[in-house]
């Protein structure tokens, strides 16, 4: 770990305009991805805002019926929140399917969002990584990938997303707010706040240099079903090889987001006027275009195996 | 204390402490985190340096530039040592490759340096700038194709293959036959406290507060690498925070780590990092292993031929996976044999039951299929090919053997009766859910055992060993015998452990670590009765210790006053005559298990586990039983989900880390059971025990693979049992 | 780059100049020699580090010193001691919830957390309906506890020990 300085911000606009201004500066939440990847001198910042006094830690309703949920609320908190266990059922349980206790009770929901991949050739500062060192190559590609991705990845980057919370959150149509250095705030889609690889998979949001997430919003419940399965080799604190966030109504119409196999979540709306008719319509369309490695071929059978799974737990 | 007859009626034998379940008298330290262990000598060694070990970035090749200018110039930075700074070393007789690489690297993550600072955070940094070039050659890192052309793999002085009989004959006879290919995967042992050493020199003479199973073994490979008289090494070694076979031997970090004191001049400490564990230290090696079994409509074994195939560096040696294959089942032709391949991945060496556990992942599973296709119950098949006697050597029984009690008992606990023997056919919801049985079985081994007791005047027995205690429950075990061999309670014993100053002990490795040391420190406390008695002028032949007392007919005295003032001090040793040989001395388990795989994704889980062990005196049940549920649990591991990945392209193991590489989390373990059956093995030790750390984990994995089996109705003969390897065939989507 | 931290450590207040770099785990190991608290990861996949701050247990090993000015820091140091055990200590001696004794303060800790989780409506992975309140069942004291790898396998043991605390409570 490199030597660095350290500081606290007193508003997000100011912590923003602190990282902006300082070379190599990032911005610390619960630290729970950033210190691991510190460690391994893959992520080597000069200089760390801690953003824990900014008073981005509350769940407050929205005017149009939705929650909006600090950025720097736990993962704790969240998943335990009444009105999201109550209207929001898949991400409280998409929270609770990820990581350990320990770690929910300091991880972010900002943070959570902005988790690197698990790759483990991204982990491996030896190995060639175009996500961790530009231009260096994919050791991952011909190697082992079974954990890696299967679709939206790109011939520079097969990592994928490791997130839970986030399949959850896309599922939700959520919205990211932010301010920008210059003081200004943005809401981004969720849908466009992660960016495929493509030639540059370091490059990971959309988010400007500086720009500190304040916020996210959940627009208004939209009632049904949700279930969240999370598939795995071992039951618990492991990440998924492929989860499946759904919410079903009552006519069988609904929604469908899948983790651990891209990188990013990966939702294709189109692909859900099929769910009435079951898992084997959707997953083609889901689907369509991946390009599985020989080490995790299998994930296009467990995406529409878990799916159908999924399904059924929806029906009760 | 020669022992080469059977033990007859002795002192152990009133079990007033010995066989009683007595909570372990290290808990209270463990469970109040102030248990000692090697990183955190803050007691005994003050303002130590820290080192950080900088490891190879190729599995084989050559250094061909290594800048330091920058380390040397970082803040805190101390020393930095290399091989050329090191200048000769030995190497240890138990390693494989060197502990400290450069220029020449043997395998990814060799140690090439240790950068040593006055901080943890200065060490680490200056490490990472160290600039390294490197040359690569090839490396030969694919063990199938490695495997091909291997050569036979020959014991010292010993033929390549075992025949008993005419293999191939009753074999190409045999009216029922299985002929299947298993693997298993390279495992880590992934003990929780990583390898640590902090080391501390006065004058030519090196002190190493450690973390080793084997402190003997390991006083004299530093005293070799080092170059040193071995009487200027102590190693100590008090709390082990798990070994596995990962500490039978020393590791760059107690190299390093006296080597960082010498340069640094003052003590320094270094830990591996745990991403580094991986590759670094040792491993368990994946084995390809061919079973074929031949066997009558009766069900009665005629042929039996295991040959596995395993692959270690150059010098090392085979995963023993076939050894028990020559003493499990009777039948009348045999035939064993290893390969061993050469291959440039980090070293192959002793993880917890080397050779039988994945030799019995693969045996039991065969014999499952065998007991399918022969329409038999795979308890009554195994039954069937029970022997009380070496199948190599007829003339040679077993000194106990209680495979079929095991079995049988097992299956009445375990409600065997309620499985389906056709797979696939019982459902609960969107799991199928089934049961599966295999054999569990470890020698029992004899080594020799030193103790010092002493007496004090206020009553306290102190027994001192360089025995370990790697969470096995040594200290318990020992103040249970001394307290027994004496008559004292419990809390009038002080158990001294894992000092080379103390007398040599057999250590804690291949389950002998109960039986031998609990011996050696028997053989000890009979030398101080024997002490005791002449000093008070009885016969020590008719002398009785106990309530603190000695007694002989009828006048009796105080341990206290025995004693005296300067007190008594006896030193001994258990050493073993030929029962070994005359007797097969063995251990025997029957593991059961429920397991559920989800109809869809194929998630495996256990429901239930339970193992029937038939190991001799047990010393301390609750101990005992915690070994065996750890097995156990090491066994659902290795089942599920332990797999070290091989980058056949750059030769390392990928999944360097406890995230990649995934051992057993608390909801992956239901509750377990553990019988023992009443045994006592007088030919085994005076304290009539055998092991049981091994044995938990002896058939475990096979038992699941074949409860997953008979859940699922897919055979999976690649270790581990993951839901890939079943998925495709699993119930299509509704 | 050191900067001064003031941390409650086990209800004593302890005024430190720390590096940046230095986590919760190594201040309280190498600075306080609280050493009950164990590294075996450094990387928050192991558990062994787990402390409780403010009331909420997390990995030490990944939180910065300076990241806990003026936090309340509890560590098995503090919950008891070998003449005066904790409840949950004394039943993990009894249950014999342990081996090696390196993950043990970490299961400790997590496990004392784990049932005021529990007492407090915290949901997890396991619970069958998210609006109703949690029990402490095995299946939700084993998931809960997912975050603390005891390689030894004293799993069963240890749940017995929290069941007994668990039921103790209720």
């Amino acid at each position: 770990m490199k030597p660095f300085s350290y500081a606290r911000a007193t508003s997000p606009a100011e912590a923003a305009a602190a990282v902006a201004r300082t070379p190599n500066a990032k911005f610390i939440a619960g630290g729970t991805n950033l210190l691991d990847l510190m460690k391994l001198q893959i992520e080597t910042p000069a200089h760390l805002i801690d953003v824990q006094d900014l008073k981005l830690d509350r769940i407050e309703e929205t005017k149009d019926g939705g929650l909006r949920i600090g950025a720097f609320v736990s993962n704790s908190d969240l998943a335990s929140d009444a009105r999201v266990r109550r209207d929001y059922g898949v991400l409280s349980r998409a929270i609770v399917a990820g990581a350990s206790g320990q770690l929910r009770n300091k991880a972010t929901t900002a943070g959570n969002l902005l988790q690197r991949t698990r790759c483990p050739y991204f982990y491996d500062t030896n190995q060639a990584c175009n996500k961790r060192k530009p231009g260096s190559g994919c050791a991952a590609i011909g190697g082992f990938s079974r954990q890696l991705g299967i679709i939206g990845t790109s011939d520079a980057c097969i990592a994928t997303y490791p997130g839970d919370m986030a399949v959850a959150m896309r599922l939700l149509d959520a919205t990211v707010e932010t301010v920008r250095p210059d003081g200004a705030a943005r809401a981004i889609p969720i849908a466009d706040f992660y960016k495929l690889p493509g030639s540059t998979p370091h490059i990971e949001t959309a988010l400007v240099p500086g720009e500190l997430i304040t916020a996210v919003t959940l627009p208004k419940p939209i009632g049904g079903t949700h279930i969240y399965h999370k598939v795995r080799d071992r039951a618990s604190y492991a990440f998924a090889l492929v989860s499946v966030a759904a919410i079903v109504q009552r006519d069988g119409s609904g929604r469908v987001a899948v983790g651990g196999i891209a990188p990013k979540p990966w939702r294709v709306e189109a692909a859900e006027a099929a769910l009435p008719q079951g898992a084997a319509a959707v997953t083609p369309k889901l689907l369509a275009g991946a390009k599985p490695t020989h080490d995790n071929a299998f994930k296009v059978t467990l995406v529409e195996r878990t799916l159908a799974a999924a399904l059924i737990e929806a029906k009760g | 204390m020669k022992f080469d007859t059977p033990a007859g009626q002795n002192p152990i034998d009133q079990l007033k402490h010995v066989g009683k379940p007595i909570d372990r008298i290290d808990g209270k330290f463990k469970t109040t985190g102030t248990a000692p262990y090697a990183y955190e000598r803050h007691d005994v060694v003050a303002n130590p340096a820290y080192g950080y070990v900088v490891g190879a970035a190729v599995a084989k090749g050559r250094i061909s530039r290594i800048d330091m200018a920058a380390a040397k110039a970082a803040p805190g930075v101390l020393t930095i040592v290399t091989a050329e700074s090191a200048g000769p070393l030995g190497k240890g007789n138990f390693n494989t490759a060197k502990l400290l690489g450069g220029p020449e690297i043997d395998h990814y993550h060799q140690a090439i340096a240790l950068v040593v600072a006055e901080t943890f955070e200065q060490a680490r940094a200056a490490a990472a700038l160290i600039v390294i070039d490197y040359a690569r050659t090839a490396g030969r890192f694919d063990l199938a194709k490695e495997l091909k052309g291997a050569p036979l793999h020959s014991e010292k002085g010993k033929p390549p293959v075992t025949k008993i009989g005419d293999f191939d004959a009753a074999f190409g006879t045999a009216p029922v036959k299985l002929d299947a290919t298993y693997t298993t995967p390279d495992h880590s042992h992934a003990m929780m406290e990583p390898h640590a050493t902090t080391a501390k020199w006065d004058g030519d003479k090196v002190t190493l507060y450690t973390s080793n199973q084997m402190i003997a073994w390991s006083k004299g490979d530093v005293a070799k690498t080092l170059g040193i008289p071995k009487d200027n090494v102590r190693l100590v070694s008090p709390y082990v925070g798990g070994g596995f076979g990962g500490k039978l031997f020393i590791r760059a970090d107690v190299i390093l780590a006296a080597l960082g004191a010498k340069a640094a001049g003052r003590p320094v400490k270094v830990t591996l990092t745990r991403p580094m564990m991986f590759n670094n230290t040792t491993h368990r090696p994946a084995t390809i292993q061919r079973i074929r079994i031949g066997a009558g409509r009766d069900g009665k074994i005629t042929a039996i031929a295991h040959e596995s195939g395993s692959g270690d560096l150059p010098g090392g040696g085979p995963e023993t996976a076939v050894s028990q294959t020559r003493l499990l089942y009777a039948g009348a032709n045999r035939l064993t044999s290893m390969r061993l391949a050469v291959v440039d991945l980090p070293e192959g060496n002793a993880m917890r039951a080397p050779g039988e556990a994945p030799g019995l992942m693969a045996l039991e599973i065969a014999m499952d299929e065998m007991a399918e296709k022969l329409g038999m119950d795979p308890i009554a098949f195994r039954v069937a090919n029970d022997t009380q006697v070496d199948p190599e050597k007829p003339e040679r029984r077993f000194s106990q053997r209680q495979l079929v009690q095991c079995l049988e008992q097992g299956a009445d606990r375990f409600g065997w009766k309620q499985r389906s023997a056709k797979p696939a056919q019982r459902r609960d919801g969107q799991w199928l859910v089934g049961m599966g049985v295999a054999a569990g079985f470890r020698n029992s081994m004899a080594m020799k055992s030193a103790a010092r007791v002493a007496l004090d005047k206020k009553g306290i027995v102190t027994v001192s060993t360089d025995m370990t205690d790697i969470g096995t429950g040594t200290y318990t075990i020992i103040a249970q015998t001394a307290a027994e061999m004496m008559g004292v309670d419990i809390d009038k014993v002080v158990v001294q452990l894992g000092d080379s100053d103390h007398p040599v002990s057999a250590g804690s490795g291949g389950q002998w670590g109960a039986n031998n040391s609990t011996a050696g420190v028997y053989a000890a406390c009979v030398k101080l009765r024997e002490a005791i008695a002449q000093k008070l002028g009885f016969n020590s032949a008719d002398v009785t210790f106990a309530d603190g007392k000695v007694r002989s007919g009828n006048r009796s005295f105080a341990l206290t006053e025995a004693a005296g003032d300067a007190g008594l001090v006896a030193e001994d040793a258990i050493e073993y005559g030929d029962l070994g040989k005359t007797y097969q001395q063995s251990t025997f388990a029957g593991h059961f298990v429920e397991a559920a795989v989800h109809s869809l994704t194929g998630e495996v889980r256990i429901r239930r586990m339970l193992a029937v062990c038939a190991a001799g005196r047990i010393l301390n049940p609750k101990s005992a039983r915690s070994q065996v549920i750890g097995a156990m649990t090491m066994g659902a591991g290795a089942a599920l989900m332990e797999d070290l990945a091989v980058d056949t392209r750059f030769g390392f193991f990928v999944n360097h880390d406890l995230a990649g590489y995934e051992v057993p989390v608390h909801a992956d373990i239901p509750h377990q059971e553990v019988m023992f059956l009443d045994e006592v093995d007088p030919t085994s030790s005076p304290m009539k025990a055998k092991g049981v750390g091994e044995l938990g984990l002896c058939g475990v994995g096979a038992a699941i693979a074949n409860a997953i089996y008979n859940a699922s109705g897919v055979r999976v003969r690649e270790y581990p049992v993951t839901l890939d390897k079943h998925l495709a065939h699993l119930p299509p989507v509704a | 780059m050191t900067m001064p931290v003031t941390l409650t450590v086990n209800g004593k207040k302890q005024t430190l100049e720390v590096d940046t770099r230095t986590t919760l785990l190594d201040t309280l190991r190498e600075h306080l020699h609280l050493t009950g608290t164990k590294k075996g990861c450094d990387h928050g996949q192991c558990g062994a580090c787990t402390v409780i701050v403010d009331g909420k247990r997390i990995n030490s090993c990944l939180s910065l010193a300076v990241m806990h000015q003026g936090d309340k820091i509890t560590t098995i140091e503090g919950l008891g001691t070998p003449d005066h055990l904790h409840p949950m200590q004394a039943a993990f001696v009894k249950h014999d919830g342990y081996q090696c004794g390196y993950c043990t303060p970490g299961q400790i800790c997590s496990a004392v957390a784990v049932l005021a989780e529990i007492k407090a409506g915290t949901p997890s992975h396991v619970t069958a309906s998210l609006t109703d309140a949690p029990r402490a069942t095995n299946a939700e004291m084993r998931e809960r506890m997912s975050g603390n790898i005891c390689r030894c396998g004293a799993y069963s043991n240890i749940l017995d020990a929290m069941t007994e605390v668990a039921e103790t409570n209720a």
